[in-house]
């Protein structure tokens, strides 16, 4: 499995190397890397922060305070995580031409992807044990200062780790800049490959690479020390919310406008556009079929992401280690790396080395999504494991139940929730995928991303826009059971759960 | 006791849900994954009957069409592969001479020329190549060509005027229009021009061209034509340089109220001033041959002529006899650059001029 995961990666060095070492420092040593690497990264950073930002903000405003209809904010604000960022891209940049290029990417992205960061503070901020904040105000500490060093620095981790997923999205993402008319590394990646010229299209992708693996040091040293979690015996108290007071109207109008820029400007501009746009092909048939495909794809690739991400879990929470880690963390590379990427290598060993086998068709676009969604089904998996003890199913053993029972009727039952969120997430991300689809789907066949794609590219605006919706109705339900899985969470123990990931 | 058993008996009732789920899923899941391995690996393997696998880098609906009538009238099926052509060659490179693809059909010579350059082209029927004229076809007989385009101005009135615009394709890089111009170094449809503005002027001057077109467009650098088709038309930018078609697809997308841009053309036989050559080819690899050189004929028949003449990628249908229905400038009344497919070349010159500068 770990050769499979690998396969991008080897792949990339292998066509780097073919192209030579001197050659290769010549293409990446030139004024437009430059340019590109200021582009990635300047937008890397100031959406990272903006999603920072605006997840804490939302996830404190949830969690924390008296917000009127917390709950209904609670799913409206993790719904926009459904929507494809090309779409969001689409949607806004139809509706003003303010919004292109550099101010453009910031903006489309950090509506697009700010759930990344809301959905593990949301559920830590749940989860950490009020009584901090209770001895920091009693020791004389300000409330602002409490809200900075005590409930962040709680919350520390899960702010950190949202980041890394977001700035990993951003460097790999291709569609929303493509339409905003953004120049990035994975832009320029497709460029050169579109002019057949997939040397320099690697190389490219091993600074992204590169740039993928500082983000993941970055956070790990961002990690650092400190307990989180209650060190004596007893109960908890419950949190108490605080009162927002002469603040609620301004923070409702604030969670309005988030949902309206998220997911309104989004699903207005697609009705808009099939009231407006030429009708003048028929839609209907290729909807329902496109559909079709992209559920079964996507099912395909929930399942095999799931089932991979299952055992990797249990090794690196059970038999916890530096080697171990390492490739766990490892993994986290590959959605730093653009599909478009991780579909050449797929058909590249497909073509070069198993004469053809599966090429163009499903089993082997399913096998890529599940390469590139992997790391999202490890974290769900993992947060699940970590909070199953492994002395449950050491008892069960004791009594005589025998090892692959034991885990079926003890263990899986307890990691169930994890399971159900990481099929959800995989599911969620395969429906919205484009770029390794365009590559590796089977001839005929089509997904409602790649419709959405070939008309918009056509300016058929019209006849895109149905598609966006049934792409958003298919995906809202994932992001939905995605929001009740961060949401019990805590319930289940984050404490116990934070203990074993340290 | 009771809340630990509890979340256990819930816990395990969860689990069966999902199980449950999953299985019901991946029931639902492998109704289309089976029918699509069935449809994507060998088409005709299953049955006796031909399935032709066309690589289409034209534009999809009128590809449909034409496909549509090609099986009603010789009842051969043709599955359809369709993204960008510069994506579709680098897939057919890639695999070799286990390429699926039996026909090609692209939207400008230089995408074919780079197939015919590395040998997977087959000769073309004679009898299909004499329906079109000679200087529409492959030098060498190895691809036929269907339709053409003409490259044009875009531009919006209410940041440029007419006046204003540039006649002479070297003036595009004048710093008169820096901010003003929109350029997508990654099209394919540009190419020809730099290849013409190369064969006219040299190198040198070409470079410098480019050079000052890259100053001029710092700002509004776009992946394709239709971008900078969509950008000059909401205001975004002044001008940029497409070909004809996207202007007119445009206009029937979005609608005559929706448009805020016009079309110019460069000066009679300027190197701007380029056709370009839209082609099909039987590939050398495939299996069936007979099918695909039916199809590559049927393409030029009067028939898919017509077709392409009323259909709304725009584009002019190249057998004589045969006019575009749209509204646009006819075909005989262009005067373009009289600049060959054989001097357009694959398009690798412009590549490399276009690395030069920074712009790749």
């Amino acid at each position: 499995m770990v050769t499979v995961l690998a396969l991008p990666l080897a792949f990339l060095l292998r066509e780097a190397l073919d192209a030579g070492v001197s050659n290769l420092w010549h293409l990446i040593w030139r004024s437009l890397t430059a340019s590109l690497l200021w582009n990635t990264v300047r937008l890397t950073v100031v959406v990272t922060v903006l999603c920072a930002v605006i997840g804490t903000l939302a996830a404190y405003g949830v969690e924390r305070t008296d917000l009127p209809g917390a709950r209904v904010w609670a799913v409206l604000v993790v719904v926009p995580f459904a929507i494809p960022d090309f779409v969001v891209s689409f949607g806004w940049s139809s509706l003003s031409s303010w919004v292109q290029g550099f101010r453009g990417a910031v903006l489309v992205m950090t509506l697009a992807v700010y759930p990344l960061v809301y959905l593990p503070v949301a559920a830590s901020l749940r989860g950490a044990d009020p009584g901090q904040e209770d001895i920091a105000r009693s020791l004389g500490v300000g409330r602002l200062v409490t809200f900075f060093r005590v409930t962040l620095g709680q919350a520390r981790r899960a702010i950190f780790g949202g980041c890394l997923l977001v700035a990993l999205v951003i460097l790999a993402e291709y569609g929303a800049f493509e339409i905003l008319g953004f120049q990035t590394f994975t832009t320029e990646i497709f460029t050169e490959f579109r002019i057949v010229d997939t040397s320099v299209a690697c190389a490219l992708s091993l600074v992204l690479v590169v740039l993928g693996l500082f983000v993941l040091m970055g956070e790990s040293a961002s990690r650092g020390g400190g307990r989180v979690s209650r060190t004596g015996s007893g109960v908890q108290r419950a949190l108490v919310r605080r009162h927002l007071g002469h603040a609620r109207l301004p923070v409702l109008v604030a969670y309005a406008l988030l949902v309206v820029a998220a997911l309104g400007v989004p699903i207005g501009s697609s009705v808009y556009w099939i009231f407006e746009g030429g009708a003048d092909s028929l839609v209907g048939a290729s909807l329902g079929s496109a559909a079709l495909y992209t559920a079964g794809y996507s099912l395909g690739a929930a399942l095999v992401a799931t089932a991979m991400a299952l055992p990797v879990a249990l090794l690196v929470t059970r038999h916890p280690g530096r080697v171990h880690a390492m490739l766990e963390r490892t993994t986290f590379l590959v959605l730093a790396m653009p599909g478009l990427v991780v579909a050449l290598a797929i058909s590249y060993f497909s073509t070069q080395y198993a004469n053809s086998f599966g090429y163009q068709t499903a089993p082997l676009l399913v096998l890529a999504y599940s390469i590139m969604f992997f790391p999202l089904a490890l974290v769900c998996v993992r947060a699940s494991v970590a909070q199953s003890s492994v002395s449950l199913e050491e008892v069960a053993g004791s009594l005589g139940v025998r090892r692959l029972p034991a885990v079926l009727r003890v263990t899986l039952p307890l990691i169930a929730p994890g399971i159900g969120a990481a099929f959800c997430l995989v599911f969620l991300s395969a429906v919205t995928e484009l770029t390794a689809t365009l590559i590796l789907i089977p001839t005929n066949a089509e997904t409602l991303a790649t419709q959405f794609w070939a008309y918009q590219q056509n300016l058929s605006y019209g006849q895109a826009a149905p598609f966006a919706l049934v792409i958003i109705a298919i995906a809202a339900v994932p992001s939905y059971v995605l929001g009740r899985f961060f949401d019990r969470l805590p319930r289940r123990g984050l404490a116990q759960a934070q203990r074993e990931v340290v | 006791m009771s809340s630990p058993a509890r979340t256990r008996v819930r816990a395990r009732y969860s689990a069966r849900l999902v199980v449950r789920g999953l299985v019901s899923i991946t029931a639902i899941a492998l109704v289309p994954l089976s029918v699509a391995a069935c449809t994507g690996g060998s088409p005709s393997a299953s049955s006796g009957k031909v399935t032709l696998t066309l690589y289409n880098g034209q534009h999809v609906q009128t590809t449909e069409a034409l496909v549509a009538a090609f099986e009603k009238a010789t009842g051969i099926d043709v599955a359809v592969r369709s993204d960008d052509e510069d994506v579709l060659d680098a897939e057919i490179v890639a695999e070799g001479s286990r390429s699926p693809a039996d026909v090609v059909f692209s939207e400008n010579s230089p995408a074919l020329e780079y197939l015919q350059a590395r040998g997977l082209l087959a000769p073309v029927d004679r009898s299909t190549l004499a329906r079109t004229p000679a200087k529409f076809n492959s030098p060498r007989g190895n691809w036929v060509g269907i339709s053409a385009r003409v490259s044009v101005l875009i531009y919006n009135p209410s940041l440029i005027d007419k006046s204003a615009l540039p006649t002479h394709v070297l003036e595009v890089a004048d710093p008169r229009y820096r901010g003003k111009l929109a350029f997508a170094p990654g099209e394919t449809d540009f190419q020809p021009v730099i290849t013409s503005v190369l064969r006219t002027y040299g190198k040198a001057e070409a470079l410098t061209w480019l050079d000052g077109i890259k100053t001029n467009a710092e700002s509004h650098i776009y992946p394709d034509n239709e971008a900078i088709s969509a950008a000059v038309n909401r205001g975004i930018v002044a001008f940029g340089v497409v070909n004809q078609y996207y202007w007119y697809r445009m206009r029937a997308e979005i609608g005559a109220a929706n448009v805020h841009s016009r079309i110019a053309y460069f000066s009679p036989r300027d190197p701007g001033y380029v056709l370009d050559i839209s082609g099909a080819a039987v590939m050398k690899s495939s299996r069936h041959e007979a099918a695909a050189q039916r199809l590559l004929g049927f393409l030029v028949s009067a028939k898919a002529q017509e077709i392409i003449a009323h259909s709304i990628s725009f584009e002019y249908p190249i057998v004589s006899g045969v006019k575009s229905a749209q509204s646009e400038t006819p075909f005989d009344e262009l005067e373009p650059n009289p600049i060959d497919v054989a001097e357009l070349g694959t398009g690798a010159q412009a590549v490399d001029l276009l690395r030069d500068v920074q712009l790749l």
